[in-house]
């Protein structure tokens, strides 16, 4: 009789009554079930796998599997000149490239030493690593309200990040893997009438902020599924590594951009927003207002934008105009130096660290005192947050694992790099 | 601090320089354990930001393990470096004082194959778990098949 009944094609509707089912769903010796959720899931955001043992809807424990989109950078940035990692670098986190520029940027002008980098190449950076943060929240906020069901605020976010890309399109020619800040300075000199552009954009984005609030904040469903959701206590947040946002939403008054100050952010007057409930609500309320903070400091540095060059006076690292190499000899050489051979950097290392959307993105960068990195190891934010994906998910209920997951913000090439 | 270190762990550290205002200090690998936990119970070094290493080919010992910790209170960052031969190829896992360190050892161990004594769970991390070789050593090729197709 039971056997017959495991055959599900032969069980009549009427045969189908709540004891034989629940005869078929009780296993004999454990009500424990292993459910694989991704790669391709679409709320991993990338290709993350994730075994959960489930018992019922509890998740008992989740293991996740990364490294699908491992490409090796970091050896392949061994091979490269320094100019040429910069590229590279671009593509360790898709959506916070200039982060990953501008750290790299960082800790080779640490290393380098005699380089000074002119109050406008810095102020320049700080505003395109902020509108960096904008595009990052704006996707993170559309992909994560799109997760837990609310559809309206993707198309909103969206709207904002055109307008992101295309500020980056004016600057570097370039939407996404920009490569615009440079050893040195920048890529190229920022584009006529990048002013008007920027400003445009920023008069209008506060209100835009508050469109987002307006679709969530009172949401009774948005509520529901974030509030006193993905709790994991602060204590264990720092032992498992977690950075950012993340952090910020626990109550930890930390980031980099205040406590270790680069590319003259001391010269900004922002603030860091903390929360101290600590669930999704929180790591959301944070990082809508960052996005505030961060459209303060854009036009502060809009504002008070320096005059002046964009780039070092270091003939040995920068590549000269193009109107100097065709006319003098000496930029000839320089340029074909640069190009070939790559310039030296003096043997050393450093560690520097950015705070990225995502938290802390650390380059320790070894010289040799070649032309190519001898090891370039990238501490990225993604990594050290994903690690606390266990405690944020086991125990907890398999649909609150979305509005978890959503809330860590990882991009997967972040991760596996 | 380095003193207060070397006084409560004597023979623990034996080098240290502090070059770019980043200090460093080289560490009796055997010792790895203890300075760690003495340094995040007793001088708040309460994250430890990651573990890596480096591949010195051809020199002995080979490996350089890299640990970078951060304190939080005391605004500092801190370098701790260990020596692993590539006889022996193992040093002790700091798991149990951060555990942080699970995943970024599992790192050093995927792609140096450098192993961690007492780790939880030491497998590969990022490469597939039957992959052969460790590949940010520098004897490892940048560029290579392993597999050759006919029709190529």
């Amino acid at each position: 009789m039971r056997e017959s009944t495991l055959h599900t094609d032969s069980i009549t509707a009427s045969d189908a009554t709540h004891e034989t089912v629940d005869q078929i769903a009780a296993p004999t010796t454990s009500k424990r079930m292993v459910l694989n959720m991704g790669p391709q899931h679409p709320s991993t955001h990338g290709v993350l796998r994730i075994v959960l043992e489930l018992d019922g809807e509890t998740i008992l424990k989740a293991v996740p599997d990364i490294g699908f989109l491992h490409t090796g950078i970091e050896k392949n940035c061994e091979v490269k000149t320094w100019q040429q990692v910069v590229t590279l670098t671009d593509r360790v986190d898709y959506l916070s490239n200039l982060s990953n520029n501008l750290v790299y940027a960082l800790s080779v002008e640490k290393l380098i030493g005699d380089i000074e980098i002119p109050p406008k190449a810095q102020w320049m950076r700080v505003m395109l690593v902020e509108f960096q943060r904008l595009n990052s929240h704006l996707v993170w906020l559309g992909t994560h309200a799109l997760d837990i069901g609310a559809m309206t605020v993707f198309f909103y976010c969206f709207r904002e990040r055109e307008d992101v890309l295309r500020i980056f399109e004016m600057f570097s020619g370039q939407r996404m893997m920009t490569s615009y800040i440079r050893v040195g300075g920048l890529a190229l000199e920022p584009p006529r009438g990048w002013q008007q552009a920027v400003g445009k954009f920023i008069n209008s984005f506060p209100s835009k902020v508050d469109e987002y609030e307006n679709l969530l904040n009172s949401n009774p469903i948005w509520k529901v599924r974030t509030q006193g959701v993905g709790f994991v206590p602060l204590d264990d947040l720092l032992d498992l590594g977690v950075t950012g946002p993340m952090i910020r939403a626990a109550g930890m008054k930390w980031d980099v951009r205040k406590d270790e100050p680069y590319s003259s952010y001391d010269q900004f007057d922002f603030e860091i927003p903390v929360h101290k409930e600590n669930d999704v609500f929180a790591r959301y309320r944070v990082r809508l207002e960052e996005m505030r903070q961060s459209a303060r400091i854009i036009k502060q540095a809009l504002e008070g934008m320096p005059e002046g060059a964009w780039e070092a006076s270091a003939p040995k690292i920068v590549l000269p105009e193009r109107e100097k190499m065709k006319t003098q000899m000496e930029a000839l050489i320089y340029h074909f130096k640069i190009v070939t051979e790559g310039f030296r950097v003096p043997a050393g290392e450093v560690y520097q660290a950015v705070e990225s959307p995502r938290g802390e993105i650390g380059y320790y960068v070894v010289s040799n005192g070649t032309s190519k990195p001898y090891r370039l190891y990238m501490r990225t934010p993604s990594f050290g947050n994903l690690q606390s994906l266990a405690p944020l998910l086991e125990g907890r209920l398999l649909a609150d694992s979305i509005a978890s997951l959503g809330s860590m913000d990882f991009v997967l090439g972040d991760v596996d790099r | 601090m380095a003193a207060a270190l070397d006084a409560a762990l004597p023979g623990a550290i034996t080098g240290g320089h502090a070059e770019h205002n980043e200090p460093t200090l080289w560490i009796e690998p055997a010792q790895i354990v203890a300075v760690c936990r003495y340094l995040k119970d007793q001088q708040k070094f309460v994250r430890l930001s990651a573990v890596t290493a480096v591949d010195w080919l051809p020199a002995d010992p080979r490996f350089e393990v890299v640990y970078l910790l951060h304190s939080l209170a005391r605004n500092q960052r801190l370098r701790l470096k260990c020596w692993v031969a590539e006889a022996s190829l193992e040093i002790d896992s700091v798991t149990r004082v951060w555990r942080t360190a699970d995943w970024y050892e599992r790192e050093v161990f995927d792609m140096f194959g450098i192993r961690f004594r007492n780790h939880p769970d030491l497998t590969r991390i990022l490469m597939p778990s039957d992959w052969e070789g460790h590949p940010l050593r520098k004897d490892y090729p940048v560029h290579g098949h392993k597999y050759s197709y006919q029709d190529e």
